[in-house]
């Protein structure tokens, strides 16, 4: 039970992109048709379902202070590696999502080739280190970080799905010169979270 | 008369004239009054002779019970806390004299507030339907007409500079906003949260029809986060200064612990005192249904909504579909709470039966007047089902789930529209792949 509260939780009350306005620049810049908007949610849940856990056993087994207690050495288990927490979990980041890329370049094509350029694009997508960042410091144990990963993946796959569908209706309109594009998207997202405040407060 | 006085001014503002700059306003006065003379030149799609200014124009026909039930309850509300202090005062030998302009404007008709034993005059006597009406109008009136100027205004510039054509879609935003208001709203905030509602939510977008949230309740969001003290609370919902009273959600959600609402004609029963303090008298569901309670303005009365309701579906503006929707989320959602009920004594909101959901707070009158907005809801028939019950769940999510608002139509409505889009894309996306297999079979 607890779990599915995260994980509604971490969709809902704690969207990465509504509510912490996280990982913006491709959530604006890739939500102009419902189809890619899609795909990049996609591949934002599957490297949050992957990274989230590993930079969570990196965390607890080496980098938090007394991490490295289990070699039994004890100048080794007296360390603090926690200031090596950026470049590890990018490193992880980065890493587990060039793996998956020819993982899939060699087993799904179909689905590599839908991703596209989003792959290595959310590497650097601020979303995805901010999940590992708030499991860091929430202390999320192993299996509650599994959950968080997928759960905020989701919320921000829904976010971008949704600014998306709102955007494609947009093309209608008929928006002051000034504001088209970027402008009116912004508008448009801080409405959004309006909306979303439904869930602040739970 | 006034056709001719429309046609001794039109050279005025035609091409070429002096005022030609503004032509929107012009415009807007006469085809709100007369039908447009001009025809349609080359070929036309017109399906009957409906278009959009006599659909809501309809709207507000519908509205009518809605707005005439606010004053009369507002009033109404006003004058039993007045009555009570005058009795009160009375008998403790001392004079009530309530203050503010209302009574002096009251005094100057004839109805005397400030003397003991007021309510011996027929005009402020709390079971006159005059008497609460008159009183009712003053709230009522100041409210609504400083969203229309206000918000008029915006509209004007933006058709003026923008060259649209003013719309009647305002029209109906400025009369639903007031409605949605607590009478003891300052004025100011109106005014702001209407500027707000009519330009980022609507405007920006290029107009009535390419906004993708409702205006009027963008605008009372905007006020609801942004002036929360005038917005929610115990003190806002009835006309008289310095009298604190809850609307029934509220006083469920802050924690009367043990609350019963029993049967259909049984009253609101708690065991603590906090409903019995904030409820004189307990509720009954047959009261909340016809809206003796606090609230916002238009919201209290289910009859005045449901009247509405028949007049938009009959008409055909208001979607059904959505409305059904709503109502079966709701029940839906609210009929799981209450057998989870049990499990958690310490939210009483979860034993509230969805026709309690039905009659309190403004789940009525959101769902039959801001549900079924055309422009932001969804358009496809199974999108608009899925739209109503995403609203109707959303408001029992927020009102027993969410401890930090008690009421939840106005967010839910709000998050409705959002995803409004998103649904129907599925939904036609589904017909596509469902056409295609059809087709290549």
């Amino acid at each position: 039970m607890d779990y599915v509260l995260l994980f509604l939780r971490s969709v809902f009350v704690e969207n990465l992109a509504l509510t912490f306005f996280l990982g913006m620049c491709t959530f604006l810049a890739v939500s102009k048709n419902v189809k890619t908007a899609l795909g990049l949610g996609v591949a934002v849940i599957a490297v949050q379902a992957i990274t989230l856990p590993i930079n969570n056993l990196l965390f607890s087994f080496v980098l938090k202070p007394g991490a490295l207690s289990w070699t039994g050495s004890s100048s080794l288990g007296a360390l603090d590696l926690s200031y090596l927490g950026f470049i590890c979990y990018i490193g992880t980041i980065a890493a587990s999502v060039q793996i998956l890329e020819m993982f899939l370049d060699k087993y799904v094509p179909a689905l590599y080739n839908t991703l596209g350029i989003f792959l290595p694009l959310i590497t650097v997508n601020c979303a995805i280190l901010a999940g590992t960042l708030f499991m860091v410091e929430r202390e999320y144990t192993f299996a509650e970080s599994c959950v968080f990963g997928v759960g905020s993946g989701v919320g921000w796959a829904l976010a971008i799905a949704v600014l998306a569908g709102v955007r494609e209706k947009m093309r209608y309109s008929h928006v002051p010169a000034g504001l088209r594009g970027l402008g009116i998207t912004f508008i448009t997202v801080g409405l959004m979270a309006l909306g979303f405040m439904a869930f602040g407060g739970i | 008369m006034i056709r001719k006085w429309l046609d001794k001014m039109h050279p005025l503002f035609a091409k070429g004239g002096k005022l030609e700059k503004l032509y929107p306003l012009y415009e807007a006065q006469d085809t709100f009054l007369y039908t447009p003379g001009e025809v349609a030149e080359g070929s036309t799609h017109v399906r009957d002779a409906l278009d959009l200014k006599r659909m809501m124009s309809m709207v507000i026909v519908a509205l009518v019970p809605c707005i005439f039930f606010a004053m009369f309850n507002t009033g109404h509300q006003a004058n039993l806390v007045i009555q009570a202090a005058d009795t009160a005062a009375t008998a403790a030998g001392q004079n009530y004299a309530p203050e503010g302009w209302r009574y002096a404007v009251l005094d100057t008709l004839g109805v005397d507030y400030r003397s003991a034993g007021t309510f011996s005059q027929d005009l402020a006597n709390p079971s006159r339907a005059l008497a609460c009406l008159l009183h009712g109008a003053l709230f009522f009136f100041p409210v609504y007409i400083v969203g229309l100027a206000a918000g008029g205004l915006c509209e004007a510039i933006f058709a003026i500079v923008r060259g649209h054509e003013i719309n009647e879609g305002f029209l109906v935003t400025s009369m639903l906003f007031p409605l949605t208001l607590p009478p003891q709203i300052p004025l100011w905030q109106v005014a702001v949260g209407i500027i707000f509602g009519v330009v980022i939510g609507k405007e920006v977008f290029g107009g009535t029809g390419m906004n993708f949230l409702n205006p009027a309740l963008t605008a009372r969001a905007f006020l609801y986060f942004a002036h929360a003290g005038q917005m929610s609370g115990t003190n806002v919902w009835t006309g008289v200064d310095g009298y604190s009273g809850a609307t029934a959600l509220g006083a469920l959600a802050s924690g009367a612990k043990t609350s019963e609402l029993v049967d259909m004609t049984g009253k609101v029963t708690v065991g603590t005192d906090t409903i019995a303090d904030a409820i004189p008298n307990g509720l009954t569901w047959w009261q909340a249904f016809l809206g003796d309670m606090h609230g916002s303005m238009g919201e209290t009365s289910t009859l005045a909504c449901l009247i509405g309701a028949i007049i938009l579906i009959a008409s055909g503006i208001g979607s059904w579909r959505i409305m059904v929707g709503c109502l079966v989320g709701m029940t839906a959602f609210s009929g799981l709470l209450n057998l989870a009920a049990g499990y958690s004594p310490d939210n009483s909101m979860l034993a509230v039966g969805p026709q309690w959901h039905l009659v309190l707070g403004g789940f009525a009158f959101g769902t039959v007047f801001m549900a079924t907005d055309p422009v932001s809801a969804s358009m496809t028939n199974l999108g608009k089902w899925i739209y109503g019950a995403l609203i109707g769940f959303m408001t029992v999510v927020v009102r027993c789930i969410n401890p930090a608002f008690p009421e939840g139509i106005m967010l839910a409505i709000l998050f409705g529209n959002i995803f409004a889009p998103l649904i129907d894309y599925f939904v036609m996306q589904a017909n596509i792949k469902r056409r295609l297999a059809y087709n290549a079979a």
